[in-house]
């Protein structure tokens, strides 16, 4: 298949950067996205020029790593996939493709479809510890962890922190992902001791590092690869509303 | 006071002003509706009605406080996010798309400013009556005798005017539009929201809206089609 892609081109963080036009030819439907790209920039390096930086790493939709935005989606038109498991197969001959960054003021550019995610490192940092017990593994059912519980906190720890619920949102918001790391450890009964704490810090991270306000229209868990739930959102408003309170009136 | 700053400052703060600010103008506009749904009943029935409200006296005053307080925390929550969303993304994507957000829910700054525009021409309109000043010379006389003022004349002379009872039909239109997203917007905001009743949410939301807008534009329409007279 025959396909024409714009592609972001941007030399580094200060540079301004531009949308440049490749014709796509000779792509094999069972590609996937990234494969594609692979052939692209091979092409490019033939002839001399500089290949499109992406980022990828496993290649099979689970370290987080694969960030582009095409035709205005974050990891494309295929709902709960990574663009690295994304095929060409889904795309049409003689479709145009956009391909941009991830877009926000907390993942600045490093070169073409390239961002610096570190902010969401940051925010992992300020969730800080959860109490447990090292050394010899404890008995299994001395924490009884019903399966309600067990299934939510298992749907949160699903979030491989690729940020395109940052990129989806119209705001630029990273709650859906502050909302599933915190969900995961309040749900359970090891990180219930740092609750507070923990949600308190997040969203002080999170808002620190320039991400926009959620405001509510789910855009998030539409392109979010693991299907991550809004409900999440609401867990995080509920508890972090309950932290502050408890901090204003006792301390 | 130095957390209560910080959690005013915070994001979510600013979401939980949002909502609750929100919920509690959304109560008013409910409760106004009704009051002013009298109209469809004798002329003494509303005229009763707003003799009593104006003659609460600190009570009258009390409650528009509270709204006012309201209103302006609504506007500056509004105004806070709006910025700081934009700041969030300078460099925006040369080609966008949208997979489900609503449109009501992407037009919420733009429904919200002239929904405030209309309310300030409202409040001028017939709360300080200086759009026509003749509404304050309306007087009429309750079966019991009372002097009160003839609100059911001064609806009636308004809405008379085809000019004013579009830009009210366009006012509450947009208001509706506006409740149309944050009626269930609102219980996300403060964690109430979850799958299970999202649906539910999301229809009552947009039933409430329509149930709502006709209810207003009832009014208008039936006074320019000389229903009530
Ligand atoms: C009587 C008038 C109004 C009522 C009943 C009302 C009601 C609401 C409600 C219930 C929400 C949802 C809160 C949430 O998302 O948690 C909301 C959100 C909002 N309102 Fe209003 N509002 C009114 C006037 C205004 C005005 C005058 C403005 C603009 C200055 C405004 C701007 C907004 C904005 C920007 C949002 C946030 C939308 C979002 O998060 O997506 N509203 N409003
Ligand atoms: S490269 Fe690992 S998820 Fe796509």
């Amino acid at each position: 298949m025959d396909l024409k892609l714009r592609v972001w081109r941007q030399k580094n963080r200060d540079a301004e950067g531009r949308l440049v036009e490749y014709d796509a030819k000779d792509i094999d439907p069972e590609m996937s996205f990234l494969e594609m790209l692979d052939v692209i920039n091979e092409r490019l390096v033939a002839a001399g020029d500089d290949p499109i930086a992406f980022d990828h790493d496993c290649r099979e939709g689970i370290c987080g790593a694969c960030s582009a935005t095409i035709n205005g989606i974050p990891h494309g038109p295929q709902r709960a996939t990574t663009v690295c498991q994304l095929h060409m197969r889904h795309f049409k001959d003689g479709d145009v493709l956009t391909i941009e960054p991830f877009r926000a003021k907390a993942f600045p550019v490093v070169r073409d479809l390239v961002v610096d995610r570190s902010a969401f490192d940051r925010i992992i940092e300020a969730g800080g510890f959860v109490s447990v017990r090292t050394g010899s593994a404890p008995e299994a059912n001395t924490l009884p962890v019903p399966k309600q519980d067990a299934d939510w906190a298992m749907d949160a720890a699903s979030c491989i922190g690729c940020g395109a619920c940052v990129a989806a949102c119209k705001n630029a918001s990273a709650m859906l992902f502050v909302a599933a790391k915190a969900g995961h450890l309040n749900t359970l009964p090891q990180g219930k001791p740092e609750k507070d704490r923990r949600v308190l810090s997040m969203v002080a991270a999170m808002d620190e590092a320039g991400f926009g306000n959620c405001t509510n229209q789910y855009e998030c868990s539409a392109v979010c690869p693991k299907s991550i739930s809004e409900d999440f959102i609401a867990q995080l408003n509920r508890d972090y509303l309950k932290a502050s309170l408890k901090k204003c009136l006792m301390g | 006071m130095q957390n209560f700053a910080r959690l005013f400052r915070s994001s979510l703060g600013k979401k939980y002003v949002m909502a609750v600010s929100g919920l509690i103008l959304l109560l008013f506009v409910i409760g106004h509706l009704v009051g002013n749904l009298q109209i469809f009943a004798h002329p003494d029935v509303i005229n009763a009605y707003a003799h009593f409200l104006q003659n609460l006296g600190p009570g009258l005053w009390a409650v528009r406080l509270i709204l006012l307080i309201t209103l302006v925390a609504h506007v500056w929550a509004a105004v806070e996010l709006t910025l700081e969303n934009k700041r969030a993304r300078p460099e925006t994507y040369r080609q966008d798309d949208t997979i489900q957000a609503s449109y009501a829910s992407r037009t919420m700054r733009i429904s919200g400013f002239i929904v405030l525009a209309f309310l300030i021409f409202h409040l001028a309109h017939y709360t300080l009556q200086v759009v026509d000043t003749e509404y304050q010379e309306m007087y009429t006389t309750l079966a019991d005798g009372t002097e009160v003022h003839d609100v059911h004349a001064m609806m009636v002379k308004g809405f008379q005017s085809v000019w004013i009872s579009l830009f009210y039909l366009v006012g509450v239109g947009l208001l509706s539009w506006h409740l149309r997203h944050g009626f269930a917007s609102m219980f996300q905001s403060i964690g109430l929201r979850n799958a299970t009743i999202a649906q539910t949410l999301e229809k009552t939301a947009i039933g409430f809206a329509i149930i709502y807008f006709l209810g207003n534009a009832l009014i208008p329409i039936a006074v320019l089609a000389g229903w009530v007279s």
